[in-house]
C-alpha cells in the first residue's frame, strides 16, 4: 500500500521561525540589524571597523557580531573601536544560522544599541538561504574580485538589499571596470542601491552609516 | 557545503511530520528554486548522510528543480528566466526585480510504503 502525505512546508522552517523571533526582539529593542555577506577577503572587517569608529564619532550606538570558522581575531580587532563586539566561532561551519546569533546576544544590551551588524562567515553561497532576523542584507564586493562575480554567485547577490563595493582606493590600480560590475549587479538585482567605499580613505563610510541608520527595524511578520 | 545543514533540517522536518505514521517513508519530495542557493546534487548526497541512523535511512530524495520566474511590467506577463540567472524579461529585455518564483526550498510531500508481507519484525 502506498500513501502520500502532503507537507508543504519550508525545509528551513525552524530557522525561519527562530529568525522571526529574533526580528521581533530586535524590533522591540529598536535596533536596526544588518547581515553582511561576502567572499573571504572582501574587506568586511576593515569596513566594519571604519563604520564602528564613524558611529562612535557621531554618537550612534553600534555593536557587532562576527562569524568565523575559527579564532576571535576579528572580535579583538573590532573591539578597539570601543563598540560591543561578540565573536561567533562556527567550528568550520560555512554560514551563520539564526539560533547561533540568538545564543550570542544574551549578554548584549540590545535596547542600548541603534545598530547591530552581523558579519557572516566569508562565503558567497551558503549564507543565502538563512534568515538571521536582519532588517537589511548587505552584500559586499571588492574591486579585486572580478566584475562578473555577481553573475557567478547570482542567488546571494539577488538576495541583497544593499550592495557595497569595497577597496575603491585601489580601483584604478587594478583596472576595475565600474560599468561592467554595476551591469553584472543590476542583471541579478535591479533594485538594490550600490555604495562605493574604501575603509582606508573613509570614502562612502558615512553614506553607509546613514543608510543603516535610516532603515527602520522591520515590523515582525 | 551548507547542503548538509539543509539536509539535517529536512530530515528533522520530515520525521516530525510523520511521527504518528506506522509505514516507512519511501520517498521525500522537495522543491529547490534556482534562487535559493542550494545545489540539488549536493543536497541529494547530503540527504543520504543526514538520513543515516534515522527512520528515513534508505528513503529516496526526489528533487524538483524550480526555475526563476519574473514578472515583466512592460509585457504585463510572467516569464521563466532561462539558464544563467539574469533577471531580465526574456521577451523584451527589460530588467525586473519582480520575482514570482524560484526562491522555493520546500518539502512538498512524502510517499509511504507499507512493508511487504513477511518482511520486518
Amino acid at each position: 500500500v502506498t500513501r502520500i502525505v502532503q507537507l508543504r512546508r519550508g525545509i528551513l522552517e525552524k530557522n525561519d521561525e527562530y529568525a522571526a523571533s529574533l526580528r521581533a526582539r530586535f524590533t522591540s529593542a529598536g535596533v536596526t540589524v544588518s547581515n553582511w555577506v561576502s567572499s573571504p577577503g572582501t574587506g568586511k572587517t576593515a569596513l566594519l571597523e571604519a563604520v564602528l569608529v564613524a558611529a562612535g564619532d557621531r554618537g550612534v550606538a553600534a555593536g557587532a557580531l562576527v562569524g568565523d570558522c575559527a579564532t576571535d581575531n576579528d572580535a579583538r580587532r573590532l573591539a578597539r573601536s570601543g563598540a560591543p563586539v561578540r565573536q561567533i566561532v562556527t567550528e568550520s561551519m560555512c554560514h551563520l544560522e539564526a539560533d547561533m546569533v540568538g545564543k550570542h546576544l544574551d549578554d548584549v544590551d540590545l535596547a542600548g544599541l541603534d545598530l547591530l551588524v552581523i558579519e557572516n562567515v566569508g562565503n558567497l553561497v551558503c549564507p543565502t538561504a538563512y534568515d538571521l532576523g536582519e532588517d537589511l542584507r548587505v552584500a559586499l564586493l571588492s574591486v579585486t574580485e572580478g566584475e562578473d562575480k555577481p553573475a557567478k554567485y547570482p542567488a546571494l547577490f539577488h538576495s541583497a538589499d544593499v550592495v557595497v563595493i569595497t577597496k575603491m582606493d585601489i580601483a584604478d590600480a587594478v583596472e576595475w571596470d565600474r560599468p561592467a560590475a554595476v551591469a553584472a549587479l543590476t542583471a541579478v538585482n535591479p533594485t538594490a542601491p550600490v555604495l562605493f567605499t574604501s575603509a582606508r580613505t573613509g570614502a562612502g563610510v558615512d553614506e553607509l552609516l546613514d543608510l543603516l541608520r535610516s532603515t527602520r527595524p522591520r515590523e515582525a511578520s | 557545503v551548507h547542503e548538509l545543514s539543509v539536509a539535517h533540517a529536512l530530515v528533522t522536518a520530515v520525521l516530525s511530520a510523520v511521527a504518528d505514521t506506522a509505514e516507512p517513508v519511501a520517498e521525500v519530495h522537495v522543491q529547490v528554486g534556482a534562487l535559493c542557493g542550494v545545489v540539488p546534487a549536493a543536497l541529494e548526497f547530503a540527504y543520504d548522510v543526514a538520513c543515516a541512523g534515522t527512520p528515513l535511512a534508505g528513503s529516496r530524495l526526489v528533487v524538483e528543480h524550480r526555475p526563476a520566474v519574473v514578472h515583466c511590467a512592460a509585457c504585463d506577463a510572467d516569464a521563466v528566466v532561462p539558464g544563467a540567472l539574469v533577471l531580465v524579461c526574456p521577451t523584451c529585455g527589460t530588467a525586473t526585480g519582480d520575482v514570482r518564483a524560484g526562491r522555493e526550498l520546500d518539502v512538498t510531500h512524502v510517499v509511504l510504503h507499507d512493508a511487504p508481507v513477511g518482511v520486518g519484525a
